[in-house]
């Protein structure tokens, strides 16, 4: 029952797709330069040949802040693969703070401040996410030490045996006296 | 014949680093399983807002008799902002709720129209009943997004500051959420 409700809870405004084709009407050059850069990618994208800014240095800079910024609807696909309504509202944010003159890195924390760490598909680095980034290095040095001390141990053990002790070294010599006082009978 | 002690201590450390791996292994089995069973939604994005000043934003009316929201309304009382849109259908779902919390005139419920068309919006006021105190029309969605929603209905608890003190993402439609709410919203009075 939950789980249905929530299904809905990223309703999608029927609204916005009809603006964004209404947009994206006209210009031919716009569309042209799209399917150019169809041709040319490898991977499919999402961007609406609307969405697009006329410089293509911004441009370029856009599509690069784009693929790092996580789509809050969908989650495991960026703002410029999602085809949702969120994420096409988020790759216009991204072009306006660019084109307004924000650095990358303004852009991204005009996001966070809104959305958390969350919304950055690579989790920065500090305190809170040390175990996240360090974790899986120090477990391997770990196992590597322990290998290491592991083998050298070993391999200790086989060169230099420990001494007897006293009650074995009398134990040998009245073996070898050949008493057979410490011998179970057979 | 005896093992010295500190033979004995070595051998019994030895025997307890053999045991690390089980010991590992429970501890991360059991991380998981608490995990599965926290019944945490994973489509739910912790707020970047709660304890931080309500973004500014003014918007316009829906409604003639009924005035818009903005930033300067929430100064002095704890409010309930609630974004909502005609489309949605767990806003629907929720509204028994909100009008139920009218009528108990608790508190201000502000409602923020998220990406909608106002005639549509309208109807559905109209239809269903009006529990909010203001009613702001946000079509671009812009302020939907200064709010870091990710769809609606989502909803905000302001405290007396105009500081986000809570909020509730998804609707409120069974008891439990509904008691948990109402909780958070007297804590945030203080």
């Amino acid at each position: 029952m939950k789980g249905g409700v929530m299904c809905f809870h990223h309703d999608s405004p029927a609204k916005a797709g009809v603006q964004g084709r209404r947009r994206g009407g006209g210009k031919a050059k716009a569309i042209l330069a799209a399917l150019l850069l169809l041709a040319t990618a490898s991977i499919a994208h999402t961007v609406e040949p609307s969405e697009m800014l006329a410089d293509p240095a911004l441009e370029a800079r856009a599509r690069a802040i784009s693929q790092e910024i996580r789509c809050v609807v969908c989650q495991n696909q960026s703002i410029d693969d999602s085809a949702a309504d969120l994420a096409a509202d988020l790759r216009r944010i991204v072009r306006e703070r660019l084109v307004a003159g924000d650095s990358d890195d303004q852009v991204r924390n005009y996001l966070v401040a809104r959305y958390g760490d969350f919304v950055l598909l690579k989790p920065p680095m500090k305190p809170k996410t040390w175990l996240l980034w360090y974790g899986p290095p120090a477990i391997f040095l770990l196992a590597l030490a322990a290998i290491i001390v592991y083998f050298r141990r070993r391999r200790g053990v086989v060169l230099a045996p420990k001494p007897l002790s006293a009650d074995e070294a009398e134990r040998l010599q009245s073996l070898l006296a050949g008493d057979g006082q410490s011998r179970d009978p057979v | 014949m005896t093992v010295a002690p500190d033979q004995q201590a070595g051998a019994l450390s030895r025997r307890l680093l053999y045991l690390l791996p089980v010991v590992l292994f429970l501890a991360v089995a059991g991380y998981f399983l608490a995990a599965l069973w926290m019944n945490r939604n994973p489509q739910e994005v912790p707020s970047a807002l709660v304890g931080k000043p309500s973004p500014d934003f003014a918007l316009g009316p829906l409604l003639p008799n009924v005035p818009g929201v903005a930033r300067a309304d929430l100064n002095g009382s704890v409010v309930l902002i609630n974004f909502f849109a005609s489309w949605c259908v767990p806003c629907r779902a929720e509204h028994p709720f909100l009008m139920h919390m009218a009528a108990d005139a608790s508190l201000p419920i502000f409602g923020i129209d998220w990406q909608d068309k106002p005639d549509a919006a309208r109807a559905y006021i109209q239809e269903l009943g009006n529990p909010y105190a203001r009613i702001g029309l946000d079509q671009s969605g812009r302020t939907g997004i200064d709010f870091g929603i990710t769809g609606v209905p989502e909803t905000f608890v302001v405290g007396r500051d105009g500081r986000i003190c809570f909020r509730q993402w998804g609707p409120v439609t069974d008891e439990d959420t509904a008691v948990a709410l109402l909780a958070r919203i007297k804590e945030c009075r203080g």
